[in-house]
C-alpha cells in the first residue's frame, strides 16, 4: 500500500515526461496553426484533469499544488541553467531572486485586495523608471574609454535610488484616486473585481520579475567581475543578505504586512494553471530563443573559453551581464507563481540551505540542458513527495528526516552513474538545435583551398 | 600593393611583470599587405607582444596605434571589432560546439538582428541568421571543412583544428590577422599545406600578417621581413636572409660563440 504511494508518483513521473515530450514535440512542428492548437490541448489536458466532473478529480487539489510549484521551479531552475550550465557562472544567487520575486509580487496583490494601490504603483513606475535610468546611463557611459566597473555601478546606483524616489512620490500622490475604486477588505470595489484583480496579477508578476532582473544588475555589475568560484561565493552572500531582510521585514524595512519571520499571510491565491502554464511556457520560448540565437551562441562562448570569446570580439562581461540578469528575471517570475499560489510566504522557505535546490536540480537535470531541466524540476518535486508519502506511512513525524538521509543519497548514486545529468545535453523537439544542412556546392565550383593546392 | 600605407605603429612598448620587463621598448612597423615574422627564442616576449595588441594585457608605456587610432586601454573585443584577429599558440577553439558555432560566434559583432529580435524570432532574425550561416559555411568551404560544420570540435584532429581556429579568426572580418605559431605541432606535410593556407589568405583577404614561428622553414619560407626578439627587446630587423647572417640572432638561438663557429 505505501509502496503503491512510490509506484503512484513513478507512473506520475512518467506520465509527465511523456506529456513534455509530446509538447516540445508538437513545437516543434513548422506550421504555426499546429503549434497553437497542440499548446492549447496541451494546456486543456491538464485543466481537464483538475476539474473536477462528477465528484470525479483525475488530479487532486494537492497533485494541482505540486503541479504549480514544479512550474515555479521550473523557471527558476531554466534561469540558473542559463547562468551556469549556458554561461558558466556559478551561482548561488538565485534563490535570493526567487525571494524578492515572490516578496515584490505578494507585497502589490496583497496590498492591492487591501484598498492600498500603492504596491502596484510604486513597484510599477520604480521598475519602469528605474529601468530608463540603466539603460540611458548605460548609453551614456559608453562614450567614455576605460571607466571603472565601481564607478560605473556609482552612476548606476544613484540612478536606481533616485528612480526608486521618484516612484514613491509618483505612488503617494496618485494612490488617493485608486482608493475610492478598490474598496475595502469587506466590501470590495470596482477594481478588485476578479478579472481586475488578474490584470493586477499579470502585472504584478512581470513587475517582480523586472525588479529581480535589475537588482540582479546592480548586483551582478561588480561581482561578475570576480572569477568563477568567488563569484558562488558572493552570491551566496547575496542570498543570506535576502533572506535576513526578509526576516526583519517589518522592522528594518518599512513593509509591517510581510510580518517578518512570522511569515506573510493572506496573499490572494491566483495563481491558476493557466497562469502557471503561461508564464513557464513564456519562460521556456524566451529562453530557447535567446539560446539559439546569436547573442545566446555569444553567452554559450563565454562558458568554452572567455579568452578565445574576448579574442573574437564577443563583449564577455557584458554577455555574463546579460545571462545573470535574463536568469534573474525568470527566479523573480518563478517566485512571483509561486507566492500566489501557495498564499503564504515564510523566510525560512529563502533560507540558503535551500537555495542549492535549483543548483541540484540543473546538475540533476544535465548543466546546458533545457529539457533536463524541466524535465528534473518536475521531477524531483513529485520524487519527493512520493518518497515523503511512503515514508510518513512507515515513521510518522521521523519522515521528513529520513526523506533527507534516502534523496541525498539517490543523488550521490546518480552522480556516480550519470555525471553528466539525467539527460546530458540532449534536448527534445522544439529545444533542439536546428542542424544545418551542409551548403550546396554549384556543379563546377570545387572548394577554393584545394584548387590553390593542386 | 598600390597603397603603401601604415596598418599598424608600435613605438617604446614596454610591459613590466611585478619587476620583470617581459617586453621593453618594442617598436614595430606593419604596411597595409605586409606578411612579416616575429621570432626570437623562448620566452623573448613574442606572445606578450600579441597579448598587448589585442589588449588582453594592457602595457605598462608605449603606444600601440592601428588605423591611425591609438587601441591602448580599449577591451579585447573592441579591439577585434577594429579589424584584429588572432589565433592562439595552444588551440583555442569553443571546444564543445560545432565547427559552424565556432565559426559563427566569430561572426557574432557583424550580426544585423538585436536581442529583441532573437527572442522573437522574427523575420528579422530568420533573414539574418540565414545569411550569416551562410557565411560561416563559406569561410569553412574555403579551408575545405564544409563537410565537418556539425563535428566537435575537439574531436578534430590537430591539424584540422589549426585550421578551424583561422577560420574562425577570419570570420571576425579582419585587416590584420595575428597567427601565435601556426605550425606548432604539425608534421612537415601539413607544414607544407599551412604555407599554401596562409600564403592563400593573405592574398585572398587582402589581409596583413603577422607571425610568431619557430619553424624557421615556415619564416624563412612566407615571409617578407622579420623583427627578432630576445629577453623583450629587438635585437634584429630584416628580410629573411639577413636574419640568416646576423651574428646576433644566431648568438641568441645557439649561444654565444656559436656565430664565430658558423
Amino acid at each position: 500500500m505505501e509502496l503503491g504511494f512510490l509506484l503512484g508518483s513513478i507512473v506520475k513521473i512518467i506520465g509527465i515526461l511523456a506529456y513534455l515530450y509530446g509538447l516540445l514535440w508538437v513545437l516543434a512542428r513548422p506550421n504555426r496553426w499546429v503549434k497553437i492548437i497542440g499548446v492549447i490541448v496541451a494546456f486543456g489536458v491538464i485543466q481537464l484533469a483538475l476539474t473536477n466532473i462528477g465528484g470525479f478529480q483525475l488530479l487532486t487539489n494537492f497533485d494541482s499544488g505540486l503541479l504549480f510549484q514544479a512550474c515555479a521551479m521550473t523557471m527558476v531552475a531554466l534561469g540558473l541553467n542559463l547562468i551556469y550550465g549556458f554561461n558558466g557562472q556559478f551561482s548561488l544567487g538565485q534563490w535570493g531572486f526567487y525571494g524578492i520575486g515572490a516578496y515584490t509580487a505578494a507585497d502589490i496583490t496583497y496590498r492591492w485586495v487591501n484598498g492600498d494601490a500603492r504596491g502596484l504603483l510604486v513597484v510599477g513606475f520604480g521598475t519602469i523608471l528605474g529601468g530608463l535610468a540603466l539603460i540611458y546611463i548605460g548609453r551614456w557611459l559608453k562614450r567614455f574609454r576605460g571607466v571603472p566597473v565601481l564607478s560605473s555601478f556609482t552612476l548606476y546606483l544613484i540612478g536606481a535610488i533616485l528612480a526608486g524616489i521618484v516612484a514613491v512620490y509618483i505612488g503617494n500622490a496618485l494612490n488617493p484616486l485608486f482608493e475610492p475604486l478598490l474598496g475595502t477588505n469587506l466590501n470590495p470595489g470596482v477594481l478588485n473585481s476578479p478579472l481586475a484583480l488578474q490584470i493586477v496579477f499579470f502585472l504584478a508578476v512581470v513587475f517582480a520579475g523586472i525588479f529581480a532582473a535589475e537588482v540582479s544588475f546592480l548586483f551582478g555589475l561588480p561581482v561578475l567581475t570576480l572569477g568563477s568560484d568567488y563569484f558562488g561565493i558572493a552570491t551566496l552572500g547575496f542570498t543570506i543578505v535576502v533572506n535576513v531582510l526578509m526576516i526583519n521585514s517589518d522592522t528594518i524595512l518599512p513593509f509591517p504586512e510581510m510580518k517578518g519571520g512570522r511569515g506573510m499571510v493572506g496573499i490572494p491565491k491566483l495563481t491558476t494553471w493557466f497562469w502557471a502554464f503561461f508564464f513557464m511556457m513564456a519562460v521556456i520560448i524566451i529562453m530557447r530563443n535567446l539560446i539559439q540565437s546569436s547573442t545566446g551562441r555569444a553567452i554559450i562562448s563565454v562558458r568554452e573559453d572567455e579568452v578565445a570569446a574576448k579574442a573574437m570580439g564577443i563583449d564577455v562581461a557584458g554577455s555574463k551581464l546579460l545571462a545573470f540578469v535574463v536568469g534573474s528575471f525568470f527566479a523573480g517570475i518563478g517566485g512571483a507563481v509561486y507566492a500566489h499560489f501557495i498564499g503564504f510566504l515564510s523566510p525560512g522557505t529563502f533560507g540558503f540551505l535551500q537555495s542549492f535546490n535549483p543548483l541540484i536540480i540543473i546538475v540533476f537535470g544535465g548543466l546546458g540542458s533545457m529539457t533536463g531541466t524541466i524535465a528534473a524540476s518536475f521531477g524531483w518535486i513529485f520524487f519527493l513527495e512520493g518518497l515523503l508519502r511512503v515514508l510518513l506511512s512507515q515513521m510518522g513525524t521521523e519522515a521528513p528526516t529520513w526523506r533527507f538521509v534516502l534523496y541525498p543519497i539517490t543523488l550521490l548514486l546518480l552522480m556516480l552513474i550519470r555525471p553528466q545529468g539525467l539527460l546530458g545535453n540532449i534536448e527534445w523537439g522544439f529545444l533542439k538545435q536546428k542542424e544545418v544542412l551542409p551548403r550546396e556546392i554549384p556543379a563546377g565550383e570545387k572548394p577554393e583551398m584545394a584548387a590553390s593546392e593542386a | 600593393m598600390t597603397t603603401i600605407s601604415t596598418i599598424l605603429e608600435i613605438t617604446d612598448l614596454t610591459k613590466f611583470f611585478g619587476g620583470l620587463g617581459a617586453v621593453r621598448n618594442f617598436d614595430l612597423t606593419l604596411k597595409k599587405g605586409d606578411l612579416n615574422g616575429l621570432i626570437g627564442p623562448n620566452g623573448a616576449g613574442k606572445t606578450t607582444v600579441f597579448n598587448l595588441i589585442t589588449g588582453i594585457y594592457e602595457p605598462t608605456a608605449g603606444d600601440i596605434v592601428f588605423n591611425n587610432t591609438s587601441i591602448v586601454g580599449l577591451e579585447p573585443f573592441e579591439i577585434t571589432r577594429l579589424g584584429i584577429a588572432r589565433t592562439f599558440q595552444n588551440i583555442r577553439l569553443f571546444s564543445n560546439l560545432t565547427v559552424l558555432d565556432n565559426v559563427r560566434i566569430a561572426y557574432h559583432p557583424h550580426t544585423k538582428y538585436g536581442m529583441a529580435d532573437g527572442i522573437l524570432h522574427n523575420r528579422k532574425f530568420d533573414i539574418h541568421e540565414k545569411e550569416l550561416t551562410e557565411k560561416a559555411q563559406e569561410f569553412l568551404a574555403i579551408f575545405g571543412l564544409e563537410n565537418l560544420q556539425n563535428e566537435i570540435a575537439k574531436n578534430l584532429p590537430y591539424g584540422q583544428q589549426r585550421r578551424v581556429e583561422i577560420a574562425r579568426a577570419l570570420a571576425c572580418e579582419p585587416r590584420l590577422l595575428l597567427l601565435d605559431e601556426p605550425a606548432a605541432g604539425m608534421n612537415p606535410r601539413e607544414i607544407l599545406e599551412l604555407m599554401d593556407l596562409i600564403h592563400f589568405i593573405h592574398d585572398r583577404f587582402d589581409l596583413t600578417i603577422l607571425l610568431i614561428e619557430h619553424q624557421m622553414r615556415v619564416v624563412m619560407g612566407i615571409c617578407k621581413f622579420i623583427t627578432v626578439m630576445d629577453f623583450g627587446q629587438v635585437i634584429a630587423r630584416g628580410t629573411p636572409k639577413e636574419i640568416q647572417e646576423n651574428e646576433r640572432v644566431i648568438e641568441a638561438y645557439l649561444g654565444k660563440g656559436a656565430g664565430h663557429a658558423a
